[in-house]
């Protein structure tokens, strides 16, 4: 669930539609957005308070066959990206996990952490090497 | 959680919530008078009438107490799940829900303070019936008088007293709902 | 006398098809899209996500779009905005411990573990316009080197672990919140802090500037900067356990603070805290800063009576919207009012010129 959440909602619907066609299901809980309240510790460690909010979209449905039930708490206002979130939640549940693994999480995850790196590289290049010129003792 | 905790909610929110608050509202506004409210299917022993107020009224902000029979699992995750409601004690509770024996005793509920009488609770008890006989009401929202088959009338004429501090009621019963603020003036019927 | 009067929908509903071409500007010029507002004025979009108080990068492009850059005007949209969503929960406090840092500097120890990394920073710019991007010159790719998975301790935690910094005791008490219950006086920690980190840029910026010179110094050190991007996590009651639910960009800023000690404490250092959606650094040292100041009582610290020790004058000036929308008010229509006070005068004007004597003692 958290790596549907993070992930863009370009590259999950992409990878989705590389899935198949779309299982049938109902709503539990139609596609709902709101707002979060994010919380902050004081010192990063210390007591919480409230530092902002952030929107979120959420939903719950039951997959026709076998009757999985599907969650999704997913950053942003898109819901087709909280039903394909939910869809897959469901299907983790069933015969086809692995294929949804193989086919969407697994290259989801992979997308991801190429786009950490890229940017985990670049900090990189930006870190201050230091090198004494003087060691003073007056 | 169960299956059933996750189903019997509104399938078409905004509609249906608007209309049920509205229902309620009437019933606030005008005490002792019975309005069909619906579109929640609870699990027992919630009524539709009860749920769907719970529907309306209940969030993450409005901790609810759970009294008697009504403090049963399903109903708890049912909660959790369509409301995101905190469940609490009586004294913490923005709303109860429960039958007249297992709601009592009153003075376990907030009543909100001078600066703020609206920092009280909101009990919705739950009837085997309701009828339009009985205890005679009177006050703000009724032109000469009602009549509301009340669980009792002692209870309500304290709280009456109390005002403007004080709490308020819905009264459930299948899919029919009727209010009583704390400024309607119950007396025998 | 007055005469009430109405009308004006007419002029309304024109200065608004007119508000809407200017909005556009000369249609020979390509037009912005929300997405390039996005990604390329994307620390104007950080602070009207800080003080909109409402994470989302697509809404506050779209914001400022349609408030024409005018920023403030962009966090109102905000604001009014969030009003409308329904509050499906709260998030466990975020762990700026476990921040992926695009930038991650201290001011007091160079050989800090996990280095002094500079990201993408102003700092070390010459501050000269670069007519390479009118131009549109084209960009060469940053550099990139093996990322290291070191770990990046906090900077506070090694003052921490010989006492010499007071202990930030955790604490998982509900904070009070502002959006909720109106702000009240005393504010603790967490309600001020809530009140800094929404508050306007440029106010914040000035308190803390006032005490650095002098109106309630207290020697401020950036212990730690880190900018970066943290995971939020969120507790689904259905399921009984915290899921992330997404991931957002945060700055956040420690200070070091000198500290003599008081009758109850050892000489010591303090801290005042600073944390801001996106990468706004400005805005969490000043947070920061301000934080530290208004600690004094906490601290045992002496009141010098400086407004950035006044935690009613600070809190209650620093939303710029609050502030705006009292100021703003004025130029709207108040005949009625102003023709009271042009009588008072007239009357006054009258009675002195009658009486002079009299009406020059009134």
């Amino acid at each position: 669930m958290g790596l549907l959440a993070r992930a863009p909602a370009m590259a999950l619907a992409e990878l989705w539609a590389g899935f198949g066609a779309e299982p049938g299901f109902s709503w539990l809980r139609p596609p709902e957005t709101g707002a979060v309240m994010v919380r902050g510790r004081m010192g990063g460690t210390g007591a919480a308070f409230n530092l902002g909010e952030m929107t979120v979209t959420r939903c719950v449905l039951k997959l026709d066959e076998g009757g999985a039930v599907g969650h999704a708490c997913v950053q942003g206002r898109d819901r087709d990206k909280a039903r394909r979130a939910a869809l897959i939640d469901a299907l983790m549940q069933t015969g086809r996990a692995e294929d949804c693994r193989s086919k969407v999480l697994g290259p989801l995850a992979a997308r991801m952490e190429e786009a950490g790196r890229a940017r985990a590289a670049r900090a990189a290049a930006t870190k201050v090497e230091f090198f004494t010129m003087v060691r003073g003792e007056d | 959680m169960q299956m059933q905790a996750l189903t019997g909610g509104f399938t078409d929110t905004p509609r249906e919530a608007a209309i049920a608050f509205r229902a309620m509202l009437e019933a606030m506004a005008r005490p002792g008078r019975i309005f069909d409210i619906a579109g929640a299917t609870p699990p027992m022993p919630l009524s539709i009438a009860a749920g769907t107020a719970l529907l309306v009224l209940a969030d993450g902000t409005t901790p609810v107490h759970l009294a008697g029979a009504h403090d049963a699992p399903g109903v708890r995750d049912w909660i959790t799940f369509h409301t995101g409601a905190p469940l609490a004690a009586r004294g913490e509770a923005a709303l109860a829900v429960g039958d007249w024996a297992g709601l009592l005793p009153l003075d376990a509920y907030r009543i909100g303070v001078p600066e703020y009488p609206d920092r009280s609770a909101t009990l919705i008890v739950e009837m085997a019936a309701l009828t339009s006989s009985g205890a005679r009401l009177t006050g703000p929202g009724i032109e000469t008088e009602h009549r509301l088959s009340l669980p009792e009338i002692a209870a309500f004429r304290t709280n009456r007293a109390l005002f403007p501090l004080g709490i308020d009621f819905f009264f459930t019963a299948d899919a029919r709902i009727a209010a009583l603020p704390r400024t309607t003036h119950v007396e025998e019927g | 006398m007055y005469v009430a009067v109405k009308g004006g929908e007419r002029a309304i509903e024109n200065a608004h098809a007119w508000l809407a071409e200017e909005r556009r500007g000369d249609p020979s010029v390509a037009e912005l899209s929300v997405a390039q507002i996005r990604e390329q004025l994307a620390l104007a979009v950080n602070r009207v996500m800080a003080e909109g108080s409402l994470y989302d990068p697509d809404l506050a492009a779209l914001a400022i779009k349609q408030a024409r850059g005018d920023l403030i005007e962009a966090i109102f949209l905000i604001r009014a905005y969030r009003t409308t969503l329904p509050r499906l929960g709260t998030s466990v406090p975020v762990d700026t411990g476990a921040m992926a840092c695009d930038r991650r500097i201290s001011a007091t120890f160079k050989d800090a573990p996990g280095g002094q990394v500079l990201g993408p920073t102003f700092d070390y710019t010459h501050r000269l316009l670069d007519f390479m991007l009118a131009a549109e010159g084209k960009m060469t790719p940053a550099p990139q080197a093996e990322p290291r998975d070191e770990p990046m301790p906090r900077i506070t935690g090694f003052l921490n672990r010989d006492g010499l910094i007071e202990e930030e005791a955790p604490s998982d008490e509900t904070p009070p919140d502002l959006t909720r219950e109106p702000l009240e006086f005393p504010a603790n920690r967490a309600l001020r802090l809530q009140a800094l980190t929404r508050g306007d840029e440029g106010f914040v910026l000035g308190m803390a500037y006032s005490t650095q010179r002098g109106y309630g110094r207290n020697h401020p050190f950036v212990g730690e900067l880190r900018v970066g991007t943290v995971s939020v996590e969120m507790e689904i009651p259905e399921l009984g356990f915290a899921v992330a639910i997404g991931e957002i960009a945060l700055t956040e800023c420690e200070t070091v603070n000198q500290f003599k000690g008081s009758k109850t404490e050892p000489a010591q250092f303090t801290r005042g805290y600073g944390l801001a959606f996106g990468h706004s650094e400005r805005k969490a040292i000043s947070m920061a800063l301000v934080d530290r100041a208004l600690r004094w009582e906490e601290l045992g610290e002496d009141n010098a009576g400086v407004p950035a020790q006044d935690a009613e004058f600070v809190l209650s000036h620093a939303d710029n919207i609050q502030a705006s929308g009292f100021l703003e008010h004025i130029k709207l229509p108040h005949y009625v009012d102003f023709q009271s006070e042009l009588e008072l005068v007239r009357r006054i004007r009258a009675g002195a010129a009658a009486d002079p004597v009299r009406g020059a003692a009134e």
